[in-house]
């Protein structure tokens, strides 16, 4: 292990490996999303483990809790190779994850959260008791130094509050291994600072704490190690300390693509879309933009910044607090989705199978189904044979590869299912287009063939928005960038000048804290 | 390097075609070795007058099935059809005895009471967000106390109009095939279940229901006016159960108020045996017609072998969890 020399080893309070995962492989259908990743964890002490969205961290962590089996590779828990058939047994081996979406029963107090599915139990175990139940947890609480009651119901809890008690969930498993996953994200700064101080203190105690984040600052503030991962790979391991932030930005977002191809075209026409002050509540903060015809804008930021929520509320899918919306320079009031499709809005979802798709309908009905009232007769039949030869036109023109427009969607790749979605808003002649994420789950060899596809559609004078977390599909599609950062547009780029560095730059820059009202 | 995209060799004939089929051939091959079962073991089974009771008997809860079907395809439920096939009937009621109208009035009474009812859950369900089963459930109680009220706690006769008992008891099919004294109602049923049917399969409401149950959220986001069409099913529904009020307002001579509760489980009951998901987005007509023919052949044929009738409960409590089981199995094999 390259990482094994740094100093910090001789720090560490037991200086042996906690955890060591080596050569981890791991396939999904369509996507090798760990290639042979390492990491490994030493007693009391704090690594940050970062990347990008989908650069493999999550799936590694599911692999050492056991939720993810992997194809290959070894894990060593204090130097013994083990096994993680599932969560369980990810317990009984003293590694707990706190997820960025919190795993608690709201309706439950703190401590039948903590114990569940263990309870105290007396009288022959037919009752449970609650008595040693509270006073378990109100000293595991007295450990962390925080002051919880133990019958208080978790749903009326801050997340901060909550959070506390999944840490506290954790530690009464005697977990060696606390994995955080992004747990500043819901928090307000005096309590990512109280956060901390716990942290120290579990460090203190010779936990080992991995930490997942995407914030530059925590990880100068509290880790004492990084690994950066991208594409399911390890990159490097350096010490936090020493270590620029800029060079921790170039190791995520890697060199090798980012002076591949750019958008070319003009990329502009008369104006097709204006958005002037979107607020809903603190995920869409007076968001404002343009986007003409013929162009395609990058929506760049970090998973959570507010790109699909934007997208959605533009739609009409989600209500907005306020802000207008002009569509060829008309102003226009769009209170559902069926508005905005009427006004040539169209919105393709990131997650296709469920918000894009009837996945169990045919490929016809799925291209067809935002344009069905165009194949109905005047007395409400279906005309099937239109239908059919309309579907079988685009299911040729985008290549689609089905064997005939009767298969069922739900048999189709992602690339078949992400055209057959494309497919269905060209076929109702929307002329503004926003796709999120339009190549997730899709593999390489289609991903080239949807990029050929936005191009020229863009070149036709279709208007069209671009989410994407993917830096290198950012660069390689927009002809300008704009960058969101929790809520906000922190920047507009350039798509010819941009870089993955100024991009990122611009999407880990936190608007100035601002005071969220105590508990 | 398109190549790489590897098309899982589906056959062309859709699996889920395959397992519908499955389904429906399921509940096929079990209707017909009930009706062989009692066939042999209960010699007064196959005679024309009890094949003419079953017939009898499957007509209301065939009818109420398919109104069923159509809300359970498009993902929701509807408790009310009972207590609304009760109200329907009590409308019909109050049209022809109490105001003395013409016996077509009395229909068409049936029919726009059963929709506008239906619509008024489509549009709690919808448009309030109240779940499907509490807006129903609700609906149930209200019609069925509304109607008791409306009927004044007792039967309407229909002794005023001699010829409602057309709708039900004679019939029309003896005329043409002389020894086939096949009742009204049941054809009434057939009719119905062939143009649900066509309804389903053929038109864009049933287009709509399908793709609202398999997801609404897509439909949604395709610009359809889910609401709209969610409001329509409940309607359609409404006015199903409307026509199984007039079969059995005309087989009973008489608008009984305090009928119908219950009936709705029968009815899903019929609907779930037939192979329709709970769950929303599968199911057919012939299925339910098929459900609902198993449960009046088990209810019938058990009674003929003289099986208490508690017993006979029990064992359609068992059919149904084990038809339900069964098409779970089948859809997990593909």
């Amino acid at each position: 292990m390259d990482s094994a020399g740094h100093d910090i080893a001789a720090t560490a309070p037991t200086g042996g490996w906690l955890v060591e995962m080596r050569a981890i492989e791991k396939h999904f259908p369509g996507v090798h999303a760990l290639r042979g990743a390492r990491f490994d964890l030493r007693a009391g002490e704090v690594h940050a483990l970062m990347g990008e969205n989908g650069a493999g961290k999550s799936t590694l962590m599911k692999v050492l809790t056991g939720v993810n089996q992997p194809d290959s590779g070894q894990i060593l828990v204090e130097g013994r190779p083990v096994t993680v058939p599932g969560p369980r047994a990810a317990q009984e081996l003293g590694v707990s994850i706190i997820h960025q979406e919190l795993h608690l029963m709201s309706h439950l107090t703190a401590a039948q959260n903590i114990f569940i599915g263990r309870e105290p139990r007396r009288m022959f175990g037919w009752f449970t008791d609650d008595v040693k139940a509270n006073a378990d947890a109100a000293a595991l609480f007295q450990r962390m130094k925080i002051d919880i009651d133990p019958r208080g119901e978790v749903g009326h809890m801050t997340v901060a509050r909550q959070q506390l008690v999944e840490i506290a969930k954790a530690l009464s498993f005697n977990s060696k291994v606390l994995i955080m996953d992004e747990p500043t994200s819901a928090l307000n700064d005096t309590e990512v600072a109280h956060l901390f101080a716990i942290i120290e203190d579990l460090k203190a105690h010779g936990v080992g704490i991995v930490y997942i984040t995407h914030k530059m600052d925590e990880v100068k503030r509290i880790a004492d190690r990084v690994t950066v991962m991208r594409d399911g790979e390890t990159i490097d391991t350096l010490p936090a300390a020493g270590t620029p932030i800029s060079q921790i930005i170039s190791l995520m977002v890697g060199r090798d693509l980012a002076d591949a191809s750019r958008a070319e075209g003009k990329g502009g026409g008369e104006e097709a879309l204006r958005v002037v002050g979107l607020n809903r509540g603190s995920a869409i903060r007076d968001v404002s933009f343009s986007l003409r015809r013929g162009e395609i804008l990058g929506f760049a930021g970090l998973m959570g910044a507010g790109r699909t929520e934007v997208a959605r509320a533009i739609f009409g899918a989600d209500p907005i607090d306020s802000g207008e919306i002009y569509i060829h320079g008309r102003k226009q009031k769009i209170a559902a989705p069926s508005d905005a499709v009427r006004y040539g809005l169209a919105y393709l979802s990131e997650d296709r199978k469920r918000y894009g798709l009837v996945t169990p309908m045919s490929v016809g009905d799925n291209v067809t189904m935002a344009s069905w009232p165009r194949f109905t007769s005047a007395s409400m039949f279906m005309r099937d044979g239109a239908l059919r030869k309309t579907a079988g036109e685009y299911v040729s023109l985008l290549k689609v590869k089905t064997p005939s427009v009767d298969q069922e969607t739900r048999l189709l790749s992602g690339g078949n299912q992400q055209k057959i979605v494309i497919a269905k808003w060209l076929l109702r002649d929307c002329d503004i287009l926003f796709f999120d994420e339009p190549t997730r789950g899709i593999d390489v060899g289609a991903k080239a063939e949807i990029y050929k596809l936005l191009q020229g559609l863009a070149d036709q004078g279709k208007a069209i928005v671009v989410i994407s977390s993917e830096l290198p599909e950012v660069l390689r599609l927009s002809h300008r960038i704009v960058v969101m950062c929790e809520g906000r547009i922190t920047g507009e780029l350039d798509g010819r000048t941009a870089t993955q560095e100024s991009i990122m730059t611009l999407a880990t820059l936190r608007p100035a804290a601002e005071p969220i009202e105590a508990q | 390097m398109t190549n790489t995209v590897l098309e899982q060799a589906g056959p062309s004939r859709s699996g889920l075609f395959t397992v519908a089929a499955m389904q429906k051939a399921v509940a096929f091959v079990v209707l017909i070795a009930l009706i062989a079962y009692f066939g042999v073991a209960a010699p007064n089974f196959l005679t024309q007058l009890n094949i003419v009771g079953i017939l009898q008997a499957t007509a209301v809860n065939g009818v109420l099935g398919v109104a069923c079907t159509f809300v359970i395809i498009s993902g929701g439920i509807d408790l009310s059809v009972g207590t609304l096939m009760t109200f329907a009937a009590v409308m019909c009621g109050v049209f022809l005895t109490n105001w003395g109208l013409p016996m077509i009035f009395g229909v068409v009474a049936a029919l726009v009471s059963g929709a506008l009812c239906g619509a008024v859950s489509g549009i709690i369900i919808a448009k309030l967000r109240v779940p499907p089963f509490i807006a129903t459930l609700g609906m149930m109680l209200l019609l069925k106390g509304l109607a008791l009220v409306i009927a004044q706690d007792k039967p309407i006769y229909f002794n005023d109009t001699p010829n409602f008992s057309v709708i039900s008891n004679d019939s029309l099919v003896s005329y043409f095939l002389p020894s086939f004294e096949v009742p009204n109602g049941v054809l009434i049923l057939f009719l119905v279940a062939i143009a649900a049917s066509i309804v389903l399969n053929k038109t864009l409401l049933g287009r709509y229901i399908f793709a609202l149950g398999s997801n609404e959220e897509a439909a949604r986001l395709s610009g359809v006016n889910v609401d709209f069409w969610k409001i329509v099913t409940y309607a359609l529904g409404g006015m199903i159960c409307g026509v199984a009020g007039l079969i059995i307002a005309s087989r009973l001579n008489s608008a009984q108020p305090a009928l119908g509760q219950g009936y709705e489980l029968e009815a899903i009951a019929a609907t779930v045996i037939g192979g329709t998901s709970l769950s929303g987005g599968r199911g057919t007509m012939l299925g339910t017609i098929i459900g609902a023919f198993i449960m009046s052949v088990l209810t019938n044929g058990l009674r003929i072998m003289g099986v208490a009738q508690e017993w006979q409960i029990v064992v359609t409590g068992v059919i149904i969890i084990a038809a339900v089981y069964v098409d779970m199995r089948l859809r997990q094999r593909t």
